[in-house]
């Protein structure tokens, strides 16, 4: 190889085996230094494994990484920062309770031992953050800040931290078309200052339009490289991931009744002086998907956990099958068959450290298939879970393994096949297909649409603005705590829903 | 179980007690003892049938106590209360108990049922304070420990002593007929001989039931399954209809009643009156129960007998002239080396169950024809 020298990064022929798989084999990746690189591929793969090789997670079987044109072995992740790697986790790992500047430095402080340079890393910060126009004010609080700025304060961790490559795992999973935007103006940005980007992503259309070379993975191997972007179009890079075509949102005919299964009459919620809701009405008819867009933080979350009974609203009410919810426990709306897809699976959804089957009583645990009077029905339980499993494709060794052992789509999957096996009336679902690869994606939505044509009533928060036009019959838009805007998703486009949501357009509510 | 799963299980805690004995051998090398001669005066108090019988009689006693514990574990709710509530519950049950006359065994049902009780309402204190309050349970629960140090040094002076004891403080000698009877007779019926002065205490079957209620409880109940789902993940727990706060109120409630009713098998078993030479840290003996066991139920029944049979041993020490300390220097380091060691395992375990996980799904993701 002639480019051997000049690259940033050079894997060839990295072949990695678990027990009786083999995760990657003997592929090939080639970074020009300064530009942004995507990867892309299916969940399992094999580009997380692949990502970790680079990031020093673990060591290859076989092959060579050559980083600048220096052959490195990395012995733990801690070599391969040395080397100028850093990666930006799809979760972030931020202390919410410090402000950006602490963050960043927390585990490389600057000063001495007794005094901490507290100036010295700002300015050092602002002038990170100045050059790469990222807009992340280092004495802000995190617990302040959106999804947006905390990837940004990801990113400045890796950038103080002295890395030149940047991996970037699924970083617009979480974002909206705005953030996205911001988020490659950045990145731009970086490569402009000499910064190597690589780019992790399901989402095709993004990656075309901001990378400078793909990378196609599929069952371990790579199955193209590519060094011209403007050359492919997201239907070729999506038949070559998976080879079929792309899955589509979209519901065909309505069928919405009369029925209010779900409705919010003037909720507003405060906390610490702080409006977070605002005076929101909400009709769920059975059989139908009312979307909520919103960037994220406009108290979609708070909204959700009304419904659920975690916080009680100040003012206004609640119904639930046509039944006041203000004197009615968490378990009984669960009871009531109120279905629930929690935002983040790992913090609100799961019990990592137990098994599948537990997993899967979790939120019906005092009904059947779960429980037996007082007694949890395990035999029952377990048939249950491998319904689960075998439903909804959850790729798993077993129904007696932790939840931990999955990978994220999957945990997904097993949360998404939970609440919807357990017969919801109503379903309160935050990003459902968040992190899911293309195929299990497809499954989801068919499963909702089922549902949905069977009377399921459908609250549904996402930050995929095709997925929410896709599958709503009716589009609110939440800003700060308020609806401003109800749309017609056969209408509206995701640059239009875009501008309602960052409030740079009004309608009538 | 299959051998790996046991394999798993059991290299921490093996791993764990060679350690500290090494440990321990150094701190008695130091010393200029031979561990070797320590090691067997221990070994010799151990082996025999009074030795064992003593062991089990205070690992039954442990066992109800780090089952207490363990329960409040679970859902991560650090109860380290558990040395008050049975110091409490013991005060309460010996002043009932010292004072009825009723049947032998209604007297002993009434006995427990205080101690459980009182047990249970001094625990409850640092529960409503932190459900109310937000109060830290283990700052409430220790503290809780020194206002029963307090309220115990009052009553037993004045309200609750024997009045017909001038020398030492303590409650009335409980009837001899409301005493747990002893399993010495059983054994004979199955053709065991116990020398005379050895004496295996009732409460061993007490504790068999103890420990078949928490498996039930903890594992086969839904009130177990919202315990541990509380435990493992509080905010998946709480949308899931958990409602945390009256399962702080409950696990607390349980822990203090089994911390109660740990103190019984004193009580009822061997002393017969709460007094100043009723034991005192049979609560933290607890937490360390708890800790070497793994809050399971087959875990603190080892962990119980382990450190008795530590305990028993360091009493043989003195016949060689080597301080007694020596067993409770193995039982800190062990404990110590334990929970370090769990950790280890615990990670190990996890990655490779991860990577078989992985290699397994990816080889299902093969099998899918392209």
């Amino acid at each position: 190889m002639t480019s051997s020298a000049t690259s940033a990064i050079e894997l060839r022929d990295i072949t990695k085996r678990f027990p009786g798989v083999i995760a990657n084999d003997r592929v090939n990746l080639t970074v020009q230094p300064a530009t942004i690189h995507a990867i892309v591929g299916e969940n399992g793969s094999g580009k997380s494994t692949l990502m970790k090789t680079l990031y020093g997670a673990h060591r290859p079987d076989e092959g060579t990484i050559t980083v600048n044109g220096v052959q490195q072995q990395f012995k733990s992740p801690r070599d391969a920062i040395n080397a100028g790697i850093g990666m930006v986790f799809q979760h972030f790992m931020l202390a919410d309770n410090l402000t950006v500047w602490e963050n960043v430095v927390l585990g490389q402080e600057p000063g001495t031992m007794l005094r901490l340079d507290r100036k010295g890393a700002i300015t050092r910060l602002q002038e990170l953050s100045d050059r790469y126009g990222l807009h992340v004010d280092p004495e802000a609080m995190i617990s302040d800040l959106g999804v947006g700025q905390r990837q940004r304060v990801e990113i400045l961790k890796v950038l103080y931290r002295g890395a030149k490559i940047i991996i970037l795992d699924e970083p617009t999973a979480v974002l909206v078309p705005q953030e996205v935007d911001d988020l490659f103006t950045s990145l731009r940005e970086l490569v402009a200052g000499g910064t190597t980007v690589i780019f992790i992503s399901h989402k095709l259309d993004e990656v075309l339009s901001v990378a400078d070379a793909i990378t196609v993975i599929r069952q371990g191997r790579t199955v193209a490289e590519v060094n011209d972007p403007s050359t492919v179009t997201a239907q070729d890079l999506a038949e070559l991931m998976v080879g079929s075509e792309l899955p589509n949102p979209a519901t065909t005919e309505s069928t919405v009744t009369d029925n209010e299964i779900l409705v919010l009459n003037g909720v507003t919620l405060r906390e610490g002086g702080r409006t977070i809701l605002d005076d929101i009405s909400i009709r769920v008819h059975a059989g139908e998907v009312v979307g909520i867009a919103g960037v994220e933080g406009n108290g979609q979350t708070a909204l959700l956990e009304c419904i659920l009974g975690l916080h009680r609203p100040d003012t206004g009410s609640i119904e639930l099958e046509h039944r006041d919810m203000s004197a009615v426990d968490t378990r009984t709306r669960r009871e009531m068959g109120l279905g629930y897809i929690p935002e983040d699976r790992q913090h609100d959804g799961l019990m990592l450290t137990a098994s599948l089957w537990e997993n899967v009583a979790l939120g019906h645990q005092t009904l059947p298939p779960a429980a037996k009077g007082v007694w949890i029905d395990r035999p029952a339980l377990r048939k249950h879970t491998s319904e689960v499993v075998e439903g909804f494709d959850v790729r798993t060794p077993g129904i007696e393994v932790a939840a931990y052992a999955l990978s994220g789509g999957n945990q997904q999957k097993l949360i998404v096949g939970r609440e919807m096996m357990g017969d919801p009336k109503v379903l309160v679902a935050a990003h459902p297909t968040r992190g899911i690869d293309v195929g299990a994606q497809a499954a989801v939505w068919h499963n909702l649409k089922e549902a949905r044509a069977k009377g399921l009533g459908v609250l549904l928060v996402s930050a995929d603005l095709d997925e929410l036009i896709g599958l709503s019959d009716t589009l609110l838009v939440i800003l700060r705590g308020r609806i401003v805007a109800t749309l017609d998703p056969a209408k509206v486009t995701p640059v239009e829903l875009g501008s309602y949501m960052t409030g740079a357009k009004m309608a009538a509510a | 179980m299959n051998l790996t799963q046991v394999r798993r299980a059991l290299t921490a805690p093996v791993a764990a007690l060679v350690l500290s004995l090494l440990i321990a051998s150094v701190a008695l090398l130091v010393a200029g003892h031979n561990p070797v001669t320590a090691y067997r005066s221990m070994w010799d108090n151990i082996n025999g049938a009074d030795g064992i019988v003593t062991i089990i009689n205070y690992a039954s006693r442990y066992y109800v106590m780090g089952a207490a514990v363990a329960m409040g574990f679970k859902m991560n709710l650090f109860n380290i209360g558990a040395n008050g509530q049975y110091q409490v519950a013991a005060l309460f049950a010996g002043a009932v108990g010292g004072a009825l006359r009723l049947p032998g065994p209604v007297n002993i049902a009434v006995m427990i049922l205080v101690a459980m009780f009182s047990g249970g309402v001094w625990a409850l204190v640092p529960g409503v304070l932190n459900v109310t309050r937000k109060v830290n349970i283990v700052v409430a629960t220790i503290m809780m420990n020194g206002v029963a140090g307090g309220l115990i040094g009052y009553l037993l002076r004045t309200k609750f002593r024997d009045k017909a004891d001038f020398m030492t403080a303590h409650t009335k000698t409980i009837p001899a007929n409301s005493r747990v009877p002893h399993l010495n007779r059983l054994l004979r019926f199955f053709g065991y001989h116990l020398p005379d002065q050895t004496v295996l205490h009732g409460f061993l079957i007490i504790a068999f039931f103890v420990g078949v209620g928490f498996y039930l409880l903890i594992y086969r109940s839904r009130f177990g399954y919202d315990l541990r789902a509380s435990g493992m993940n509080a905010a998946a727990a709480r949308s899931s209809g958990v409602d945390p706060k009256r399962m702080v109120l409950t696990t607390m409630a349980i822990s203090g009643a089994l911390a109660g009713l740990a103190g019984m098998s004193v009580l009822l078993s061997e002393q017969f009156e709460y007094g100043d030479r009723f034991p005192t840290l049979l609560g933290f003996t607890g937490i360390g129960v708890a800790l070497l066991g793994r809050n399971s139920p087959g875990g603190i029944a080892a962990a119980a007998l382990v450190l008795a049979a530590i305990e028993q041993g360091s009493r043989g020490l003195a016949i060689a002239k080597i301080p007694q300390e020596i067993g409770q220097i193995i039982q800190g380091t062990l404990l110590f080396v334990a929970v370090i060691a769990y950790e280890v395992v615990r990670r190990r375990n996890q990655a490779a169950t991860i990577r078989e996980a992985a290699a397994k799904t990816a080889s299902l993701h093969a099998a899918v024809p392209a």
